[in-house]
Formats: C-alpha cells, structure tokens, sequence
C-alpha cells in the first residue's frame, strides 16, 4: 500500500506537465457542471421562491359565526396538504387593505360599512404545490356551506408547473450532456497519462507485476488527479459565483453537501476513468 | 529447468516461426542460442517467458508447464526468471540503484531487505560506485549491467538474454560476457540468443542452432559428429 501511494505521488513529480494538464483538464470540466449546477441550484431557488407565493384563499360567507370558522380552520389545518392556515376576520382584511393601498386610505376610511369579506388563508406544504393539489384542496373547502367562494391563481400554478417540469428537462439533458463531456475530456487525458507510461507497464510487466500492482497506483493517482479537479472548479465556480453576485444578480452557491457532491464526482471519474483506461491497455498488450 | 518439446509457434500474421522445436536445458547450463536474423530465437526466449502463447507442443520452465499458464500466474513464472534485452529497457527517469530495487518491489518483497540486496547486485555486477546515476548518464556497457542487476536481484534459475551484446562495443561486449559466465559459474542457468559467432567459439557451451524456425544443430546431440568434422 506504501508503494501505492509513493509510485501514485511520484507521477506528479515525474510527470509534472502531463499530471498539471490533467488536473486542469479536469477542473475546467467540472468546473463547466458547476457553472450549470449553479445556475440549476439558483433556478430552482427562485422557483422555490415564487412557490411560496402559492396561496389559496377561501372567502367566507359574511355572518358565520366565529365557533365554526374556528372548527373548520382546525379541520383544513388537518389537511395533509396543507401548511398553514390563517383565519382573517372582516376587520383584519380592512386594516390590511387600508395599510397596503395608501392611495385609498381616504376612501377606505369613509366607508360606513366594511365591503371585504372574512378569509381564511391556506398555504400548501412545499411538495403539494401544483395544479392538482391546488385544485384538490380548494374543492374541498367549496365543501364547506360557510364558504362562498375559493380563489387561487390558477394560470399562474399551471404556468409554475410548467417551468418546473422545463426546468427539471432542461437540467437533465443539459446536465447529463456535460456530464458526460467532462467524463469523455477527462477520459482522454487519463488516457494519455497511461499511454505515456505503457514503457514501464511493459517493463513492470517483464520483471514479474502483477496486473493488480500495476492498477493499483494508477487508480489512486487517478482519484487524486479528480479530486484536485474538482477542488480548483469549486474554487473556479466560487469565484465566479462572487462576481455574478457582485456585478449581476444576487445569486446562491452550493450547499456545502454539493460542493462535496462535485469533487466526490471528480475523484470517482478520475477512479473510473483511470480503472478503465489502465484495464484495457493491460488487456491488449 | 527449460524444456521444450515439440513446440510450433504461429504469429497471427506472420506464419510459422517456430518449427517442432525441441530441446532441454539443464540447471546451470550455458546454452547460446544462435541462427540467422529471423531464425527465431527471440521467438523461443519470448515462449519461455510467456510474453507469447505456444501454438501446440509442450513448454516446461522450472515447474511451470507455460502452455497451459493462466494469465494470472505469468507474474510467478517470470519472477523466477531474470530477463535482458538488446536495448536494456530501463526506465530512464529512475537512477541505477531504483531501476533494480524496482523488480523487488514489484514482488512485494520486504523494504527492509530491499537497499541491501540492490547494492549486492550492483556491487556484483561492478557498478556500486554508480547506484545514483540515471540511465542517460551511464554507458550501454554500464545501463546492461544494470539490467542484469536488475535480472538477478529476484535470484532467478534461468536467465534469458536476447542479443544482450549487440548494442555494444567489443569491449563492452567482453566485460558483459564475462560477467554472465561468473553468473552461469554460480549456479544459474543462462540462455543467451546472439548471433556473435565470435563469442559462441570462444566459450565451451552448448549452442544450439535456429535456422527458419528448426532446430537444425545443438551442439549436446550432435558433439560426436561435430567434433569429427573439425579437428
Ligand atoms: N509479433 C509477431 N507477429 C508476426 N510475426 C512475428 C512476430 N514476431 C516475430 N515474428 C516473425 O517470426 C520470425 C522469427 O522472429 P524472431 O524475432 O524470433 O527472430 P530472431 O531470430 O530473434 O531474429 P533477430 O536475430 O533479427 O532478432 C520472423 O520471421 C518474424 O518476422
Ligand atoms: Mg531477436
């Protein structure tokens, strides 16, 4: 295991231009998916965001008695659909609206009778928010007799729906096309690192290797090489990520478990990469 | 320790290259291969290390029946041999001393036996006071001893040498030859491909003689009549 890893590190210093082009290669591969992953990451934050915004309101009819809304605010809270539920009395809806229109306060100050309705307000656990959930929840609550109307932005779920099922497209062809890019670059340079060292496979060979003793320093030094790929392109991605948020919009980065995932991705590449490489050239010669 | 009996060998594309070829080398022998460019001998040394499969006949070396190797044990077998070529195939970013220490620890041997058994080697084939040289800067006589040391450290039975002398000078072809005869003299068996006529009528040894893929002289069986025909 000693010799694994002295012969994997002695690459590097034997072949330092070879080992840096690797690195490099690798890096900006990744470092291509995690321009994309940042940009999936940021997309699905801002369709989080606008999620949050699904909202159904139920109007009740005016007169119901408090002990009912309060029984059935308790019953639509037990829905497994549902997040929250918030009762807004006929003078809380006025206090609202007389806060957040100020160009009407005059005249929502002159009324002699309060025209807004009582409501009740239901926000939809994170996973329900869809046409279909949404459309379920509010028949439902058409069901209860206090209710007089339910409203919800039904373009704009169907329209949300739709970006999601985009955006989920998109980011796993775009995704898996990169991926397989990077797998491809990084593939042909593990290559090469092999073929360049086929004189010593050969004669390794000669004095009595093993095929196992042979792979094993390349596997290690393949992992590595992605490992180091995949640290420079998190580090390349946050710099990049820095100047987005500096000079264009503010931006999230990846979680600290997907950065991981990224250089995680770029050692078992290398691993793979150089297991298949070493693997065949051992076969043919 | 090598036997070969009736051994054909066919490349791909290429034909016959070995012709029913069958002899048997003794523990310790001294055998030159000899025969014109192309007779073959590379081919038969290339059998015995299984750096080739043999098309029919059957090949034994030091217990091993080579025929029938499973490609995971190549390895044992050729730790049992010591192998060096025309072109010494060292690896040239590695120093003398590296070189020869690496065929130990291909083996898994012990690190703490390694240094001491490398200098033995080079010490024995006279090249101790070069152990941090790399390759580039050391003569074609010195990189051959090298890969003798190199050949030996494993302390094989046989060692095989394709043409070891024929990238080198006279001199450097003596010094290298005699050093494979002290090597023969302590107990290893040599089989050495050359087609140095010289050198072959210099040495007492067996020679046996390629000629298009047949064995057609070896000295051992056919003494009486050799002897005969030249007084
Ligand atoms: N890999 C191969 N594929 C096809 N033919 C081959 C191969 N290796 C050798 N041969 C053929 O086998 C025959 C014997 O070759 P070999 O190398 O054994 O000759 P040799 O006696 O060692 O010659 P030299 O003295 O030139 O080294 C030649 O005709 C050669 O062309
Ligand atoms: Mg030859």
């Amino acid at each position: 295991m000693n010799l694994t890893i002295r012969e994997a590190l002695l690459t590097f210093r034997r072949a330092p231009l070879l080992s840096a082009l690797s690195v490099t290669t690798i890096a900006f591969s990744l470092f291509v998916v995690g321009l994309f992953g940042l940009v999936a990451v940021n997309l699905q934050d801002a369709l989080r965001g606008v999620a949050e915004r699904v909202e159904i309101v139920a109007y009740l009819l005016p007169g119901t008695p408090i002990e009912t809304i309060t029984l059935a605010e308790k019953d639509i809270e037990a829905f497994p659909e549902v997040q929250s539920a918030v009762y807004v009395s006929e003078d809380s809806a006025l206090a609202r609206a007389r806060g957040e229109l100020v160009e009407f306060r005059d005249v929502l100050q002159e009324l002699e009778r309060n025209p807004l309705p009582a409501s009740i307000e239901l926000k939809l656990k994170p996973r329900f928010r869809d046409v279909q959930h949404v459309n379920e929840v509010a028949d439902r609550l058409r069901g209860f007799g206090f209710v007089d109307d339910v409203r919800f932005g039904r373009d704009w779920v169907e329209k949300l729906d739709r970006l999601r099922q985009v955006a989920a497209a998109v980011g796993l062809v775009v995704g898996a096309a990169f991926a397989v890019v990077a797998i491809i670059i990084i593939g042909t340079t593990i290559r090469m690192a092999v073929l360049q060292r086929s004189r010593e496979i050969a004669i390794m060979r000669l004095v009595g290797a093993t095929d196992g003793f042979i792979r094993r320093p390349f596997l290690l030094q393949g992992a590595i090489k992605g490992m180091l790929g995949g640290l420079v392109a998190m580090g390349l991605s946050y710099g990049a990520y820095v100047l987005i948020n500096r000079w264009l919009i503010q931006a999230a980065f990846f979680s600290r478990a997907q950065a991981l995932a990224v250089v995680g991705f770029g050692a078992l590449i290398g691993l793979f990469g150089s297991a298949a490489s070493v693997g065949r050239h051992l076969r043919r010669v | 320790m090598i036997k070969f009996t009736n051994v054909f060998k066919a490349f791909p594309k290429g034909g016959l290259a070995l012709k029913d070829v069958s002899f048997h080398i003794a523990k310790g022998e001294f055998v030159f291969l000899t025969g014109h460019s192309g007779a073959g001998k590379s081919t038969v040394l290339k059998l015995v290390f299984a750096e080739e499969p043999v098309t029919s006949g059957e090949v034994r070396v030091s217990g091993f029946n080579v025929a029938e190797l499973r490609p995971k044990d190549v390895p044992m077998l050729r730790r049992r041999l010591g192998i060096v070529f025309q072109d010494f195939r060292l690896l040239e970013d590695r120093t003398a001393e590296e070189n020869v220490a690496f065929a130990l620890e291909v083996t898994g041997a012990r690190r703490s036996t390694i240094g001491a058994r490398v200098m033995r080697v080079l010490t024995q084939v006279g090249l101790a006071a070069k152990a941090q040289a790399y390759p580039r800067e050391l003569s074609g006589g010195e990189q051959q001893r090298v890969a003798i040391a190199r050949a030996l450290v494993n302390e094989p039975t046989v060692l095989l040498a394709d043409e070891p002398t024929g990238n080198l000078d006279e001199r450097a072809t003596r010094g290298v030859f005699q050093l494979l005869r002290d090597i023969n003299a302590s107990g290893t068996a040599v089989l050495m491909a050359t087609h140095d006529l010289d050198l072959v009528r210099q040495a007492p040894y067996r020679v046996i003689e390629l000629q298009e893929g047949a064995l057609v002289y070896d000295s051992v069986v056919d003494e009486p009549r050799d002897q005969a025909a030249s007084p």
